[in-house]
This record gives C-alpha cells, sequence and structure tokens, in this order.
C-alpha cells in the first residue's frame, strides 16, 4: 500500500527517458573488492567516541553528564535548532569522557565529543514502534525523523527532518532517491540495496506521503545489476520508477542526478527544492523506516572497508563513534611493511575522500568508506608540470567551468577573476585533476582560492563598517569645530565695532543702566523684553555703557571658550564630568548671549537715537523701530540659546549608546532646522523692520507684522523648549510607551490639524476687512491662534521623538511622520509670513500689548 | 602509524604530458616518410639537427635557471619544436638557419617567457618567422625539385655538403614550390598554361600533395586520439577553403581551392602547428575561431602578401589574439542562464 499521489497513467510507461550531463570522466570501479560479500555486523569496539557534529547545521547540546549510565538508544544530545539533529547512545554503557578529540573533518582538527564505555549489554531503551506508520499524520512523521537523530548518509550530512518539510513556494516535482554511488571502491549503497532494498522502499513511501512529489524515482548506476534486480522486484507495485544510468563519475553528484533524471539544472547558489526537486540517500531511507516503523534512532551505518591493505574487506554494520584503526585491524588491516612507507587512510571515496590524520578517529553518519590502498593501486601523485593548456579538464568538468582558467587565477591570486569564472560553482568532484596531463593538483588551488575570497570578502565587509563610522565621527568633529570658528569669528567682528564705537563714546550711562538691568531679568521671555521697549526712548550717550557692556560680553564670552574647551577635553579624558560641563556651557552660554543682547540692544538705540535727532519722525515709527530693533536682539539671543541647546544636543550625541546616535542624529538635525527656521524668520522681520522705517509717512499698520515677530518668537521659543524635552525624552523613553505615545501623537496631530485650521480661517478674514475697524479682533484672536498652534506643534514634535527614541524598529515610521509634521509646520510659518508680507507693514496703537 | 594527508583526488588518469608530446611527433612519421620519398634527406637531417639543438639549447637554459634538467627535458616539448621545424624549414636550407631557427626558438621563444606552459607564441613559428624574415634568399632558393622529376636524385652526402658545407647544388635540385610557381605565372598567364609546369604533376602538387595527404592522416588520427580537438584543424581548413572558393573561384585569377589545401604546409599547419595547446584558445568556440582566424590570414597572406606560404604569420597573428578570444568566447557554467561573456560581464544566474 502507498500513500504516493501520483497519476496512474504513469505506472504503464516503465521506462523513463535518461538525459546526460557534460564531461564527466571513467576511473577504474574497483567495485569487485567489496561487493562480493554480504554485510557484516562490526564488533563492539572497547570505547566509542561520538562527535556531537555529525551534520551540516549547529552541533547537537548535549543532555547528559559524565559517569552517566545510558542504554542503547538513549539520547546523549539535542538538536540545536531547526537545522541540527540529535545523537543517541550507539549501545549500553558509561558516559566516560566529554572533550575533544579527532573527528572525521580533513583539517584533522579536534570537536566536543562524548566518550561512551560500552558495558557490552547492549540493552535497548524504550522503542516506540508503530505498526500502523502508515496511517501517522507528517507532523508525526517528522517529529520521529528528527527524534531520531536521522541526518543525509550519502556524505553531506544534512538534517533530514529538514528536507521533510515541503518547500513552501515550490511544489516537489520530483523526488529522486540517489542510488547512483559513482565512486569507485564504495560499495555500501550498492549491497544495502541487494540485501534490504524493502526497507528502503518503505521509507521512500513514508517521505513520499509527506512531500506528496509528482513522480518518485530512483537513479542507479548500471554497474549494479543485482541491486537493479532487487529495486525493481521492491517496486513492482508501486509507482516510483527505477532510472538506470550509464556509469560515469560523477552521476552521483545531486545537480547531476537531477540533470541525469529530469534534465533540469539547478541554478548557481540555489537548492534542488527551488526547482520542485528533492534528492536522498538510500541509506537514509533506511534509517527513516528503521526509526518511523521501530522507532530506533539512527545509532549505525553501513560503511564499505576496503583498499589493498584491509585483508577482509567488505561492509560493515558498524555503530558510531567506532574508532577507525580499532575497526579495521578487525577486519585485517596491515601497515604496509616497506620502510620509511607513510600510510594513508582515506575517509570517503579516491576521488572525494579526505585522508585522515589521526588513526583514531571515529566513524560518523557521513561515513560511507574508509579506504586504505596501498602504493600500486594509487600512487602517490606524481610531480606537477606546468599548464599546457591542453583543455582536457574542461572537456571533464560535469559543472561546465573552465578549470585552466580557474587555475592559472588561483595562481596568480586574481580572486576577482577567479570568481568572476564562477569557482563557487565547482563542486570539488576531482575530475579535472584525474584528467590532467601535468598532474596538477588543480582541486586544491580551488580549495585554497575559495578560502582565500571568503577571508577578503569578510575582511572587505568588517573595513567598510569601519570606514562609516569613523566618517561619521569625522563629520561631526568637522562639524563642532566649523561652529566654534564661526562663533570666534563673529565675536571678533563684534569686538572691532565695539571698538570703532568707543572711540564716540559720550555721556549719561545711568539710564541705559536701568532699561538693561529690566532687560537683564527678562532676557528668558522674549515677550517681556518687548514690554520694557518702549520706556527705552531716551537714548543719552551711550558710549561708555557700550563699552562695559562689551567688556561684560567678551569676559562672558571667553569663560565660555574655557568651558568648551573642559568639556572637549572631559569627552576624551573624563567622561564621567560631561553632564556637568555640558550644564556649565549652557549656563556660560546665556550669559554670553544676554551680554551680547544686552550690548546689541544699547548699540542699536544709540544708532536710532542718533537716526531720530536726524530724521524727526514721529513717534510711532520710531517706537516702532526701537521697539523691532529691541526685537530682533531678543531675537538673537534666543537664536543663540537654540544654537546652545543644539550643541549640547551634540554633545550628548558623543555620550548616547550607539542605538540612540541615530535617533539623537535626526533629533540634531531637526534643531537645526528650527534654528535654521527662526534664522530666517529673524532675518525677514528685520527685512520688514527695514521696510517700515522708509516708509516714513505711514501710519498705520496692521497687526500682523507686530503678530508675526510675536509669533515667531513664540516659535523659537517653543524650538528652544522643545530641544530640552527632546533630551528629555530621548532619556527617558521605554519602549513599552510606543502604544500611548502613538495615540498621543495622532490626537496632536488631530488638535494641529484644527488650530491651523482656525488661524489659516482668522487670517484670511483679516486681510479683507479695514484695519481700522477690526484691529483689536484679529488681534486678539491671531495671536491665541498662533500660540496654540505652535503649542499644538510643539507638543507633537515632542511626542514624535519620544516615540523615536522608543522603538528602535519603527523609527523609519516615525522619522516619515516627523518629517511630514515637520512640513506642515514650517508652511504654516510661512503662511504666517506671507499673510504679513501682503499687508502694508507699519505700526498701531497697539504696539505695546500682547 | 603515520598517516599521510594529501588532498582529494587521489586517483589519477593516464594521460600525461610527454605522451601526448610524443603522440603528435609519432603521427609526424608518416608526413616525413613521404617528404624524405619526394624530397630527399633534406628533411630527416634537419629534424635530427634541430633536435640536438633543441635539447641541447634547453639543457643549457636549464643549467642557467637552476631547474632540474631530466625532469624537463623529458615533457618532450623541445622535441617537437625540433620537429616541426625540421619538417617546415627547406631541406637543403643551410645548418646555421635551422640552428638560429632552433635556437631562437627555444631559448627566446619558449624558456624567456617561463617555459612550457608559459609561451604565449608558438615558439617553433617564431623561429621559421625570424628566418624568413632575416635569411629570406637562403628560405626561397632551397626548396627542393621533387625527386620524380630529378634524373638523379641528390645523395645523402650531396644533401649533407649542401647543408653543412655550404657548396651549391646543380640547379635541378633545387626549385620553387607549387605555390611560389602559380602565383607568379598566373599573373601574366591562363590556368592551363601555368598547370602544365611538371611541378604540378598530374593532380595538384607533385610530392606535395602526398606529403600533405600523409601529415591529413596522421592529424586525423591524433584527433581520434584525443590529443588534439577538432575546432583548431577544422577551423584552419575552413578557414583557407572557404575564401579559396569564394574568392579564388577563377583559376585564371588565383590559386585554386585544392593546391592552397594540398601543397604547401597546409596540413602540417592545421594539424600540428596551429593545434599547439599553449599558444592557442582555451575554449571550443575560441578554438573554431582561431583556426579559422589561421586559414583566412594565410589565404590573404599567400594571395595579397608577397610570401607564397604564410602560416607562420599567420600562426603568430592569432597567437596574438588567442586570450582576447578566449575572454569573449566563455562557455555557459552549469546553472546559469547565459555566459559571461566579456572581461566584467556579470550576468545572473
Amino acid at each position: 500500500m502507498s500513500a504516493i499521489s501520483i497519476d496512474k497513467s504513469k505506472l504503464i510507461a516503465s521506462t523513463r527517458e535518461v538525459f546526460d550531463f557534460h564531461g564527466g570522466i571513467h576511473p577504474d570501479e574497483m567495485k569487485s573488492l567489496s561487493n562480493q560479500t554480504p554485510i557484516t555486523t562490526a564488533p563492539l569496539a572497547p570505547q566509542l567516541i561520538l562527535p556531537l557534529q555529525q551534520h551540516i547545521g549547529k552541533a547537537s547540546k548535549v543532555i547528559v553528564e559524565v559517569g552517566q549510565q545510558v542504554l542503547k538508544g538513549q539520547k546523549l544530545a539535542n538538536a540545536d535548532g531547526f537545522i541540527s539533529a540529535a545523537l543517541h547512545a550507539p549501545t549500553s554503557g558509561t558516559i566516560e569522557d566529554i572533550r575533544e578529540h579527532a573527528i572525521a573533518h580533513p583539517s584533522g582538527e579536534s570537536d566536543l565529543c562524548i566518550f561512551l564505555i560500552p558495558d557490552g549489554k547492549e540493552q535497548w531503551c524504550s522503542l516506540q514502534a508503530c505498526e500502523d506508520y502508515q496511517q501517522l499524520s507528517a507532523s508525526e512523521i517528522q517529529h520521529k525523523v528528527s527524534e531520531a537523530g536521522i541526518a543525509g548518509m550519502g556524505g553531506a550530512g544534512f538534517p533530514t527532518v529538514v528536507k521533510l518539510h515541503p518547500p513552501k513556494q515550490a511544489k516537489v516535482d520530483t523526488y529522486i532517491l540517489n542510488a547512483a554511488e559513482c565512486e569507485p571502491y564504495i560499495t555500501s549503497d550498492d549491497r544495502l540495496l541487494r540485501e534490504r532494498a524493502d526497507q528502503v522502499i518503505a521509507g521512500m513511501q513514508i517521505v513520499a506521503s509527506i512531500l506528496k512529489p509528482e513522480n518518485c524515482l530512483i537513479g542507479i548506476e548500471d554497474n549494479k545489476p543485482e541491486a537493479i534486480a532487487a529495486l525493481r522486484l521492491a517496486t513492482k507495485d508501486t509507482l516510483i520508477q527505477v532510472c538506470v544510468v550509464p556509469t560515469k563519475y560523477p552521476s552521483g553528484g545531486e545537480k547531476q542526478l537531477i540533470k541525469l533524471l529530469t534534465n533540469k539544472e539547478v541554478p548557481s547558489g540555489k537548492i534542488p527544492a527551488d526547482i520542485g526537486v528533492v534528492c536522498q540517500n538510500v541509506g537514509t531511507m533506511a534509517a527513516i523506516f528503521k526509526a518511523v516503523r521501530f522507532g530506533e534512532p539512527l545509532i549505525s551505518r553501513i560503511t564499505t572497508l576496503t583498499g589493498q591493505q584491509i585483508k577482509q574487506p567488505g561492509n560493515v554494520e558498524v555503530l558510531f563513534g567506532t574508532p577507525i584503526n580499532w575497526l579495521i585491524e578487525q577486519y585485517g588491516y596491515q601497515a604496509s611493511s616497506k620502510r620509511g612507507q607513510k600510510e594513508r587512510l582515506i575517509m570517503g571515496g579516491p576521488m572525494m575522500g579526505f585522508t585522515l590524520e589521526h588513526p583514531d578517529t571515529p566513524i560518523v553518519k557521513t561515513t560511507n568508506c574508509i579506504l586504505a590502498p596501498n602504493e600500486t593501486e594509487l600512487p602517490l601523485p606524481p610531480p606537477a608540470q606546468a599548464c599546457i593548456r591542453c583543455g582536457l579538464c574542461a572537456d571533464a568538468c560535469p559543472a561546465e567551468l573552465l578549470p585552466q582558467q580557474l587555475y592559472w587565477f588561483s595562481r596568480a591570486q586574481e580572486l576577482e577573476k577567479a570568481e568572476h569564472h564562477n569557482l563557487f560553482d565547482c563542486i570539488e568532484c576531482g575530475a579535472c585533476s584525474f584528467v590532467c596531463p601535468s598532474a596538477i593538483p588543480l582541486v586544491q588551488y580551488y580549495r585554497h582560492t575559495k578560502g582565500e575570497i571568503k577571508k577578503l570578502n569578510a575582511e572587505h565587509q568588517k573595513s567598510d563598517q569601519a570606514r562609516e563610522r569613523f566618517e561619521a565621527r569625522q563629520t561631526r568633529l568637522d562639524r563642532d569645530q566649523a561652529e566654534k570658528d564661526a562663533k570666534r569669528k563673529a565675536r571678533a567682528e563684534v569686538a572691532a565695532k565695539a571698538q570703532a564705537a568707543k572711540k564716540a563714546a559720550t555721556s549719561a550711562p545711568r539710564q541705559e543702566k536701568v532699561n538693561t538691568d529690566l532687560a537683564d531679568k527678562k532676557t528668558a521671555n522674549i515677550k517681556e523684553t518687548k514690554t520694557d521697549a518702549p520706556q527705552t526712548i531716551k537714548a543719552e550717550d551711550p558710549t561708555l555703557e557700550l563699552a562695559d557692556l562689551k567688556e561684560t560680553w567678551d569676559k562672558a564670552q571667553a569663560k565660555l571658550d574655557k568651558m568648551y574647551d573642559a568639556l572637549d577635553d572631559a569627552k576624551i579624558n573624563h567622561p564621567e564630568n560631561i553632564s556637568k560641563l555640558t550644564r556649565a556651557v549652557e549656563k556660560n552660554q546665556m550669559r554670553v548671549n544676554q551680554a551680547k543682547l544686552l550690548w546689541t540692544k544699547t548699540n542699536n538705540q544709540k544708532s536710532t537715537v542718533d537716526d531720530s535727532k536726524a530724521e524727526r519722525v514721529t513717534l510711532e515709527p520710531a517706537t516702532t523701530e526701537i521697539e523691532s530693533k529691541v526685537d530682533i536682539p531678543a531675537l538673537e539671543l534666543a537664536l543663540d540659546k537654540a544654537t546652545s541647546k543644539l550643541s549640547k544636543l551634540q554633545n550628548a550625541l558623543d555620550n548616547a549608546q550607539p542605538e540612540q546616535v541615530e535617533k539623537l542624529t535626526r533629533a540634531v538635525d531637526k534643531n537645526k532646522l528650527r534654528v535654521n527656521a527662526a534664522d530666517t524668520e529673524l532675518q525677514q522681520a528685520l527685512a520688514a523692520q527695514k521696510s517700515t522705517n522708509e516708509s516714513a509717512l505711514v501710519d498705520t499698520v496692521e497687526a500682523e507684522p507686530k503678530v508675526d515677530i510675536s509669533a515667531l518668537e513664540l516659535a523659537i521659543d517653543k524650538a528652544v523648549s522643545k530641544l530640552s524635552k527632546l533630551q528629555n525624552a530621548l532619556d527617558n523613553a521605554q519602549p513599552e510607551q510606543v502604544e500611548k505615545l502613538t495615540r498621543a501623537v495622532d490626537k496632536n496631530k488631530l488638535r494641529v490639524e484644527a488650530a491651523k485650521a482656525e488661524l489659516q480661517q482668522a487670517l484670511s478674514k483679516q486681510v479683507t476687512v479695514e484695519p481700522e475697524t477690526t484691529e483689536t479682533e484679529p488681534e486678539v484672536d491671531i495671536p491665541a491662534l498662533e500660540l496654540a498652534l505652535d503649542k499644538a506643534i510643539s507638543k507633537l514634535s515632542k511626542l514624535q521623538n519620544a516615540l523615536d527614541s522608543a522603538q528602535p524598529e519603527q523609527v523609519e515610521k516615525l522619522t516619515r511622520a516627523v518629517d511630514k509634521n515637520k512640513l506642515r509646520v514650517e508652511a504654516a510659518e510661512t503662511a504666517l509670513n506671507q499673510a504679513s508680507a501682503s499687508n502694508n507693514a507699519t505700526t498701531t496703537k497697539h504696539n505695546g500689548e500682547l | 602509524m603515520a598517516l599521510l594527508t594529501l588532498s582529494s583526488p587521489h586517483s589519477k588518469g593516464t594521460q600525461r604530458t610527454s605522451i601526448m608530446m610524443r603522440w603528435v611527433i609519432g603521427m609526424t612519421i608518416p608526413g616525413l616518410i613521404a617528404q624524405t620519398l619526394f624530397f630527399g634527406w633534406g628533411n630527416l637531417h634537419n629534424i635530427l639537427w634541430c633536435g640536438l639543438v633543441a635539447l641541447a639549447c634547453e639543457a643549457l637554459v636549464l643549467i642557467v635557471r637552476k631547474r632540474p634538467i631530466g625532469f624537463y627535458l623529458n615533457d618532450y616539448s623541445a622535441l617537437v619544436t625540433a620537429v616541426l621545424l625540421g619538417l617546415a624549414l627547406p631541406p637543403f636550407a643551410p645548418w646555421w638557419v635551422s640552428f638560429v631557427a632552433t635556437a631562437f626558438a627555444i631559448i627566446f621563444a619558449k624558456h624567456l617567457y617561463g617555459g612550457m606552459g608559459y609561451n604565449p607564441f608558438n615558439p617553433a613559428m617564431v623561429g621559421y618567422a625570424l628566418v624568413l624574415v632575416s635569411f629570406p634568399v637562403a628560405m626561397t632558393t632551397n626548396w627542393a625539385t621533387p625527386m620524380p622529376l630529378l634524373d638523379a636524385v641528390p645523395s645523402l652526402m650531396q644533401t649533407l655538403s649542401k647543408i653543412w658545407g655550404g657548396t651549391s647544388l646543380p640547379d635541378a635540385f633545387s626549385g620553387a614550390t607549387p605555390l611560389d610557381v602559380y602565383k607568379n605565372e598566373i599573373a601574366h598567364s591562363l590556368s592551363e598554361t601555368v598547370l602544365e609546369n611538371p611541378i604540378f604533376g598530374e593532380r595538384y602538387s607533385l610530392g606535395w600533395e602526398w606529403v600533405n595527404i600523409a601529415f591529413l592522416a596522421g592529424g586525423l588520427l591524433l584527433l581520434a586520439l584525443k590529443i588534439i580537438p577538432w575546432q583548431t584543424p577544422v577551423g584552419v581548413l575552413v578557414g583557407l577553403a572557404l575564401p579559396a572558393v569564394l574568392l579564388g573561384y577563377d583559376a585564371d585569377q588565383s590559386t585554386p581551392l585544392m593546391i592552397h589545401m594540398l601543397s604547401g604546409a597546409t596540413m602540417l599547419a592545421a594539424f600540428f602547428i596551429a593545434t599547439d595547446p599553449v599558444t592557442s584558445c582555451t575554449t571550443k568556440r575560441g578554438r573554431l575561431i582561431f583556426g579559422l582566424g589561421v586559414g583566412l590570414l594565410t589565404y590573404i597572406i599567400r594571395v595579397y602578401g608577397s610570401y607564397p606560404d604564410a602560416f607562420a604569420f599567420a600562426v603568430l597573428l592569432m597567437n596574438f589574439a588567442a586570450p582576447l578570444i578566449d575572454v569573449y568566447t566563455q562557455p555557459r557554467t552549469f546553472g546559469y542562464d547565459k555566459a559571461k561573456r566579456g572581461p566584467k560581464s556579470k550576468e545572473a544566474p
């Protein structure tokens, strides 16, 4: 009874067309040495050495302890992850040790192994047999196979349970059983098929019930007539087709066999499952059957012992962990008697097998053959001659490569060219080396070059990352340096002006002092500065006062510079002081800005007084001027503060965790934009004021310019406050708050929208109405609206920043949202400016209120 | 037990470079026999003399390079060069002509590039071209008249004294080659008149046709043994035949096809010279293009150039082009949709 769903019409077609692959060689088969006798059971070794990694993927995890008594078939190590396999005790006994030992690998390196001392009792642990295995579900079968620790026994050792999960994308078109056994000397699959074909077919049917393929094929070479007969008998009443392929090495290679049976090529870099083909070994099938039917884990395999040095060659069923030197001695291995002759022990066949460095290497799940040749049957290779470019290698290559070119590139270490010539498609079958007339060890060159290329790629990746980090750091340092230079330049210019002013110094510094004191108290709030402005009409002789202020300013600046230097030093040598110093820097920056503000105010007043003396304009324009001039320094102060906060934030970037750097950089950039926006607005305000001065006889001014200014100041204020909140948000935000913050952000967005809409309406209303009649109303409305708008915007931004810092994965989304909002904010502000510009820029009586 | 660690594969095929070289030398024997029968002892002597010179020069260079002499001389590559030169040079060429040709070929065209496998140009052809250009008189006046046309054939002693002693031969012994004759005569005669010249024999070229047929036989045997690929000789012959048929169909204007194919060094070049694996292309398609190029260039130089036989130059010119042809004729690798042709093309599989 078979559980395969195949079109019944295929039952009629018994012979299926067999295709061909390029190249291939015909070495001497040497199979008769070991396939004449049936499989024998190897004796029990005195010590079993079980490596934890006998498969592709992660090594298994040990679950037993030293000194523990274990039963035959008891699990010793669990699979670690999906691509891994379990390990079981091949016999009952005691765990002697778990330590490093030489493993079956070409490198001869050591790896962790479990040392098991058999007690000779061969006591099985409890097994879960299943007579009715055909009724099992796919997941049950997968579980049994996984629990049995079955890996591909053809030589690769890929965990079988992975192949038993049908690929999601492609349907399994063809399920192929690899019975080709193309390598010379190896006959384990041959004997297994001759003696236990029914187990193999049963296993195949179990797998087919999971994969549900369209076709089930067995690929076998024509040098195994008895095995073919046994297979045909076993598949008599099934839909499995036995396809006989001509004997050619390497027709047992997975890709080559697929090409032979289906004429499809597995694309480079992909696996057969990508084209709907699954390929497995016959030994694996027998193991699957035993696991599902009898619950037996994988604890032994059939290995060919062959070569002229082994007197009783043949196939043995041997437990894993059996040391190879002990095993071959049981079968009559005799080291060569020739003096100075070094022996070769090959695990695998003569074409792809590797020599063992340590004779006590254990048998593992992938050991299909142990070959002990003498000098005559496998002589040592002659010394290599120069390549004569005959092209016999390209004729033999089953992967249709140009081995000759690959050889030249490997010699010249032209790694890029080698990779371009598809070096990584080489399956290392050895056909090219076999045919080379100059006896060049081609495969060895390719292995070496593959390793070199992999190493080079890893190094490139590392250096790319290092370079990116370095460049980011350089940019930051340059930026800091540029800012410092700009500041110093500005200071130098102001100092020069102060010098000039000092020359034209006059009396009455008192009044200036009062005014500056008042201004001093309220520098933190730009609004309050403005209320002071009307009182500062009289400007008598500010020159001396100017000089004093300049001095104060210079001193403050010098102190600030010292603080900055200390901060820089701390960054490198004393990280613990950075926060303290940053705060100190901030405070000093404030002081500097205040001093600057005072000085500029005084300076402007002086020039205004001069101007007013000269021009004799009406009071209003004058007040407007002064007030505007007062406003502008205030704006500048605010700007400076914003800039200082920005630099503080940038310093915080240096200290921040690497994960936060991204967020903070973005925040910094945002703030820079804000600062720039504030700057531009300031310039615009200045320009607006200039035009105000020029039109000397204008009587009324709309509320908008003043209101504009106040709005701008508000905006700047908000930007500044937001910066500090940003800092806090970054420090404190927790990932779990994302949900809350998202909702809050959305709410605020709505509020912002509403506030904006209101504002727009108010503005448009105002434009169409006469200023005299509706001054008060708009005045009340617009500032309030704008206040609301700005508040909403700032809150929104704050939340967004919090969001940024909360979840690294959501950063992308939030960045986009933040950008959008940024644009909106800027658009709102531009709209404001436009509204103001569309009106005449003249003062009103209401200049004092706000 | 002490275990030897070696890299796989551990099995080795039976083909060896020295075996291939010996087959190449061996397969020239039919041609050599034909040459001796028709043109006397000259070629045989030249082969022996060039062989001696080649081995001596190689040994000398290897001593200077501090390499094991036996290992390198045993690959028979120097002997192949010597044999090809011995077959290609005129039978009565003075000893110093063949000496210069061989010594230059071995020392300059082979070992100065790194020895066997590293030379970009065919050493025998380099030597031949050198003496052809440097000693034009010696290379054009020392061709032998086919023996059936002579009343008295030159004896071995006479041949040796000519080659070594420089004694001038009786006029009858040396003569122009059929290609030379036809090319010069057809300029002012009709084909029937030209073909009346006894040098053309009854069919195409007296003596030369048998030599070429013998070399063809040897070459086909090499093909059967898979020592040489079929693309190169087929390419050469097609490359020569096609223009001869398309452009030289009029026997009254230019040399007819069969004289091209069976006279001169056509078959020798197609099967033994152009197929030198070291200097030829490595890809199958590339070899075809290489062969076609050699044939075409030979035709052009023969008809429009001033040399009656032009294989040396044609082969050398195609040796220049071989690496580039290789780059552009890469085959498709298993598992890819298209071949990656050209130096930097990156085809996705």
